[in-house]
């Protein structure tokens, strides 16, 4: 359990942007990961007072604030209505409703965890992250930059027609998952997405739709990198990643665009 | 008659599901010290150098205690009966620290902020040793783990600490040599299983304190009370009369608290303070250092016929103690006698073990207790002489299974009084719909579907060891008091021997109130564990009231003028058949605590020199994902003969919830250490047990037989039902895949690459 | 800090350090039916319902609730009993131990999901763990509850 000082719920985004530059503060989000860690912080930032908790649609894209919990994301019918099962494929997993009504979108992003199903699923479809300081900044990019003090305030995501499917392979059903996967579909245009491996999600883009799953299910065995821990060995996340790219593909194929 | 072999709702289930305030961490007074334990970092080290001023700085900080301020007695922390068969091996705190998290110091604090402060402040220079963490390089590895001169086993164990050897020991029935050069097949193949976790949702915890009369009274979520008392009288150096331990419910136990885990930091720090105070393992703790199955690595040796009849068996097993040896000497045995005495008609059978120190988290008694571990090898070698033999796995064991009437040479020569196996396995079949389905049958969408079999047996108690007394005491309102020493930790034997109770009295079972556990008023009992309550504790609630209902009678018969010959007692009344006069229940109570009259009461013990083995058959059918190797058991048919089945809810869900247990073990419980022996799974993150999702139906059926030694003929279910789950699902995935896989977990990884290098991928 | 926060109906107010779990606030409060049973948010032990959704009570902060409206089972007793007396009935309970948090979600469920299915059940279900019953008597119980409570209305 981690330890703190001081507890803050600021107004504004600026002032959240301001109490988070002092090295010792953190942003607390649902709180359900960063408790497992032993830090000691000075300030805790609550966002909750600003208003990032809700999805909303509107000129062909969703904003979706950092607050929104997992649990909204999979039961959202506009989501649902834009990419179909892809947010409850994404969430059913993770630990619980409970933790699912707590867990926030900003705080799965920020943590940026290699084995994040959100960033998976995320990095499948075209999405911003706008950030307090740096302001808006495409997901590939926020996904791999350093971390650093700024705020994720909300995420864009561009209801543009591209498809989206979400596979993955875990131990017990609501353990972190061995391996992630998403592909998705703009046209013909075909990206795969693999995470857990146990690094950080990474896509792969440009393939073809059309080559089909077998070609997609090669590339992802040879692009990608793997690693091996407690879970599985690098040798096994390489044959799944063929395994779920190839899914993943096959149900593109199968729900016509 | 009509309790026993009902669904009888548990006396506690309301309170229990309302959520009232019966746990240990319930009763805990606001005043009372926040103890905690500074852990080893090291798997092997030696304390060099102990700061503790900056800790005792801290605001709040009572005390700092270290290796010198414990007492230097060794003893075990095995809840077993004086002497134990554990070595004495154990201080509350020692200088050389044998295992990562073996504790350095405790602290004890006004609350939990400043007692997890000090442990930060407490400075420590560590003697890094090599640590001994492979178990099969343990016997006679120059590094020990118990150097020690004061190191004392009490029983000939075998044991022999500059050998790193807890126990060794071996038995033979016949000439196996002889008899496998006689036969068709010998199989000789090696498994292996790794410590489990019992994982019981309350982790472990302890609250002490000073009574009135200045007496240590310890209130502790434990399996075995009377234990803990001699336990900590040996650990803290004073006398039993000094300690009082009382049981409050225990949320889950599984084995975990038959060992004193936690009650010798608590008991040590309000002896010395006078303070109440208590401990609250955190989750890791529990998962680090707690009381797991012991690890083994078991080589058996099958030797068949052509037909597919078993001639001989030989096992050997090599059990890892860890860093000290609660339960090793005795866990081992039951690997043998209750794996190869399944099996009725062995020509010669011999079974060999070494128990080995190594600097991994100490084990302890878990369900199944080696049984676990000895079926799985046995079972799964059976299954693969059946395959080698193109025989049915049932087959082969309708062939060979033991049978009623029987003596078991390899179970101490008992006899075998009751047995429904072959009726078991009838109806597995049936159930599982077995014919059809064997050997497996491939899906539309690719996945296999694919059925296993196993049989699992366990003992009632242990023969000649475990008693259990039991007071029943008439009120002044016609109502008894049950007086038991057994622990009932959510399994329901307080309710099932109350059960037992309202049968043998003829009354209602709102009429027994029931009490467990204060060592200070409860009759003895050595505990619930051995899978003893319902048949040992049982039997003596039955002997209690056959004395009970003779003083009745008798209190009756003088109230009535007449000698007790003439007399009748139904339950409710004493009355005299011959002119119907009669006295109530209620008054012979209310006479019984006036004038010169004694309250009734009556007691008994009970201690049994056989343990009668119950038995199962459990059938697992899975659906195996070749790609991925995925494995969902989607179906298990658990068939068990537990004799009588005193309670038909609570037996079923024991089963149901021990073959969740054994799936876990089966699939997904992977303990695992770095390479320098701290232990990974930490938590419920990286310790999986089942979760609902991951559990298909679990179908429960009971073919009883009658054992005549056991109360209403019942015998034992709470450990038998954990031992079927691997073997049995080891079995369905080689049905699916060709593949055997000898060690536990099975993991989907290795299914799926085992299969991609069969096919050539 | 100082937080005002209604429990169970009734308002409370304390002082609490920021860092205080409202797990360990409830207890704190004489919610004993609270119980923590790991630390990395697993076990499903510590559900209350913040605001009416369930939700884990070691991984919010007590600041965190501020302003906001705690039940746990303390607050439902009635109905506690009458899904527990189904649970009684199968002898799921068990240890117990898990219970609490087992019937806040239960009884979360039978107010969001309308006539839920086996499946529903389960993964509804799945963030509360129980280590002694194998679950499938909780899942009777529970079909049997709902059959019972869509009867009453």
């Amino acid at each position: 359990m981690f330890t703190a000082q001081e507890y803050a719920r600021p107004a504004t985004l600026a002032e959240a942007y301001a109490l988070n530059q002092r090295r010792g503060n953190t942003i607390i989000g649902g709180g359900g990961w960063l408790r497992m860690g032993r830090q000691r912080f000075h300030t805790l930032i609550d966002l909750s007072g600003l208003g990032l908790d809700n999805i909303k649609e509107e000129d062909g894209r969703f904003t979706l604030g950092a607050m929104v919990t997992l649990r909204q994301m999979e039961l959202d019918r506009g989501l649902a209505g834009a990419f179909g099962p892809l947010f409850v494929d994404m969430a059913k997993h993770i630990v619980g409703i409970q933790f699912r009504n707590r867990a926030t979108l900003g705080g799965s992003l920020a943590a940026r965890f290699g084995f994040s199903d959100v960033l998976t699923c995320l990095l499948a479809l075209d999405c911003e992250v706008e950030l307090a300081g740096a302001g808006t900044v495409p997901l590939p990019r926020y996904a791999q930059m350093p971390y650093d003090r700024d705020v994720l305030a909300r995420v864009i995501l561009h209801k543009n027609g591209r498809r989206a499917a979400y596979e993955s392979t875990l131990i017990t059903h609501t353990d972190i998952p061995v391996l992630t996967c998403a592909a998705s579909a703009l046209g013909d245009s075909l990206r795969v997405v693999i995470g857990a491996r146990p690094g950080r999600a990474s896509a792969l883009d440009g393939l073809s739709l059309a080559d089909g799953p077998e070609r997609a299910a090669q590339a992802a065995r040879e692009y990608f990198s793997f690693g091996s821990n407690m879970r599985a060995s690098a040798q096994y996340r390489r044959h799944l990643a063929g395994v779920l790219a190839a899914r993943a593909v096959r149900r593109l194929q199968e729900v016509n665009p | 008659m009509g309790y026993v072999n009902s669904r009888i709702r548990k006396k506690d289930a309301m309170g229990l599901v309302t959520g009232k305030p019966v746990y240990t961490s319930d009763l805990i007074s606001k005043n009372a010290l926040v103890v905690k334990l500074l852990r080893s970092p090291h798997a092997h080290a030696l304390v060099e150098r102990i700061d503790t001023k900056a800790a005792l700085l801290i605001p709040g900080v009572v005390a700092v205690y270290t290796w010198e301020d414990v007492p230097r007695s060794r003893f075990t922390t095995a809840g077993q009966t004086y002497p134990e068969p554990s070595p004495y091996d154990r201080l509350i705190l020692d200088r050389r620290l044998r295992c990562a998290g073996d504790p350095v110091a405790i602290v004890a604090a006004e609350s939990q902020e400043a007692a997890l402060k000090a442990l930060r402040l407490i400075k420590v220079d560590y003697q890094v040793l090599e640590p001994l963490l492979d178990f099969t390089q343990a016997l006679d590895n120059p590094i020990l783990v118990h150097p020690e001169e004061d190191f004392r086993p009490l029983c000939p164990v075998g044991a022999d600490n500059r050998r790193n050897l807890c126990s060794a020991s071996s038995f033979e029935t016949g000439d196996v040599e002889e008899v496998f050069a006689k036969c068709d097949l010998v199989l000789e193949r090696t498994y292996r299983t790794k410590a489990n976790n019992q994982a019981m949702m309350e982790t472990f915890r302890t609250y002490s304190y000073l009574d009135e009369y200045g007496r240590l009274t310890v209130v502790s979520s434990t399996q075995v009370p009377f234990h803990v008392r001699r336990i900590l009288s040996n650990a803290l150096e004073i006398p039993k009369a000094q300690i009082r331990v009382i049981k409050p419910r225990i949320g889950g136990g599984f084995g975990a608290k038959q060992s004193v885990v936690s009650e010798q930091f608590s008991a040590f720090v309000t002896l010395k303070t006078g303070r109440p105070a208590c401990i609250i393992y955190t989750r890791e703790e529990s998962m680090t250092n707690g009381s797991p199955r012991h690890q083994m690595e078991l080589r058996a040796r099958i030797g068949a016929d052509r037909e597919g009849l078993i001639r001989a068996i030989d096992l050997y097993a090599l059990s890892n103690a860890g860093a000290y040896g609660d339960h090793g000497p005795t866990t081992i045995g039951l690997a043998g006698h209750k794996s190869l005495s399944l099996y009725g008609g062995l020509e010669a059978a011999r079974f060999t073990c070494d128990v080995v120190y190594t600097n991994t988290m100490g084990a302890g008694a878990y369900r199944g207790y080696g049984a676990t571990q000895g079926i799985f090898a046995v079972e799964s070698a059976v299954n693969e002489v059946a395959a080698a033999l193109n025989l049915d796995p049932c087959t082969i064991r309708e062939k060979n299974m033991v049978a009623q009437g029987q003596t078991m040479p390899t179970y101490y020569n008992e006899p075998c009084n009751s047995c429904a196996l072959d009726r078991c396995m009838a109806r597995a079949k049936e159930l599982m719909d077995w014919e059809r389905k064997y050997p497996a049958r491939k899906l539309d969408n690719g996945h296999i579907r694919a059925v296993g079999v196993a049989m699992s047996m366990q003992g009632s108690g242990i023969s000649g060891v475990d008693i259990a007394s039991v007071e029943i005491r008439l009120g002044d309102g016609g109502f008894y008091t049950l007086l038991v020493g057994c622990t009932d930790m959510g399994t329901g034997c307080d309710t099932i021997l109350a059960q037992m109770a309202a049968d043998c009295l003829d009354c209602s079972i709102d009429q027994i109130a029931v009490r467990g556990v204060d060592t200070d008023q409860s009759p003895y009992d050595t505990g619930s564990y051995a899978s003893s309550t319902t048949y040992v504790t049982g039997m003596a609630v039955v002997k209690t009231c056959q004395e009970l209902r003779e003083k009745i009678l008798a209190a009756g018969a003088r109230l009535l003028g007449v000698s007790p010959e003439r007399a009748e007692f139904d339950g409710g009344r004493v009355f005299l058949p011959a002119d119907g006069r009669e006295v109530s229940l209620t008054a012979i109570g209310e006479a019984g605590v006036m004038g010169d009259s004694r309250a009734l009461s009556a007691t008994q013990a009970h201690s049994s020199p056989i343990s009668p083995p119950p038995f199962m058959v459990g059938m697992a059918e899975i659906d195996l994902d070749p790609d991925t190797g995925e494995v969902d058991v989607v179906d298990y048919v658990a068939v068990v003969d537990c004799g009588t089945v005193v309670n038909p809810n609570l037996a079923t869900v024991q089963t149901e919830g021990g073959i969740a247990q054994g799936i876990g073990m089966a699939l997904y419980e992977d303990i695992q250490y770095s390479p320098q022996g701290q232990p990974r799974n930490n938590s419920f993150l990286q310790y999986k047990i089942p979760t609902r999702l991951d559990l298909g139906k679990i179908r429960v059926a009971f073919e009883s037989s009658y054992e005549p030694t056991g109360p209403f003929g019942a015998k034992s279910i709470g450990e038998l039902v954990i031992n079927t789950p691997a073997p049995a699902i080891a079995n369905a995935v080689a049905n699916a895949t060709g593949l055997f896989f000898r060690e536990l977990p099975i993991k989907a990884e290795d299914i799926a690459l085992g299969l991609a290098r069969r096919d050539g991928g | 800090m100082n937080i005002t926060v209604t429990i169970n109906g009734t308002r409370h107010t304390g002082e609490v350090l920021p860092d205080l779990p409202l797990l360990d606030f409830l207890r704190g409060q004489g919610c004993l039916s609270v119980k923590r049973g790991c630390e990395t948010s697993n076990c499903g032990l510590c559900t209350v319902w913040l605001d009416g959704a369930p939700v884990l009570s070691c991984g919010v902060l007590a600041v965190q609730a501020d302003g906001r409206a705690i039940t746990t089972l303390e607050g439902l007793q009635e109905e506690a009993a009458q899904f527990g007396a189904f649970l009684a009935d199968e002898g799921g309970e068990q240890c117990g131990f898990c219970a609490p948090g087992l019937i806040m979600t239960v009884l979360a469920m039978a107010r969001e999901l309308d006539d839920p299915g086996e499946d529903e059940i389960r993964a509804y279900l799945a963030g509360n763990l129980c280590r002694c019953s194998g679950y499938q008597s909780q899942l009777r119980a529970i079909q049997k509850y709902l059959a019972w409570r869509k009867e009453e209305r």
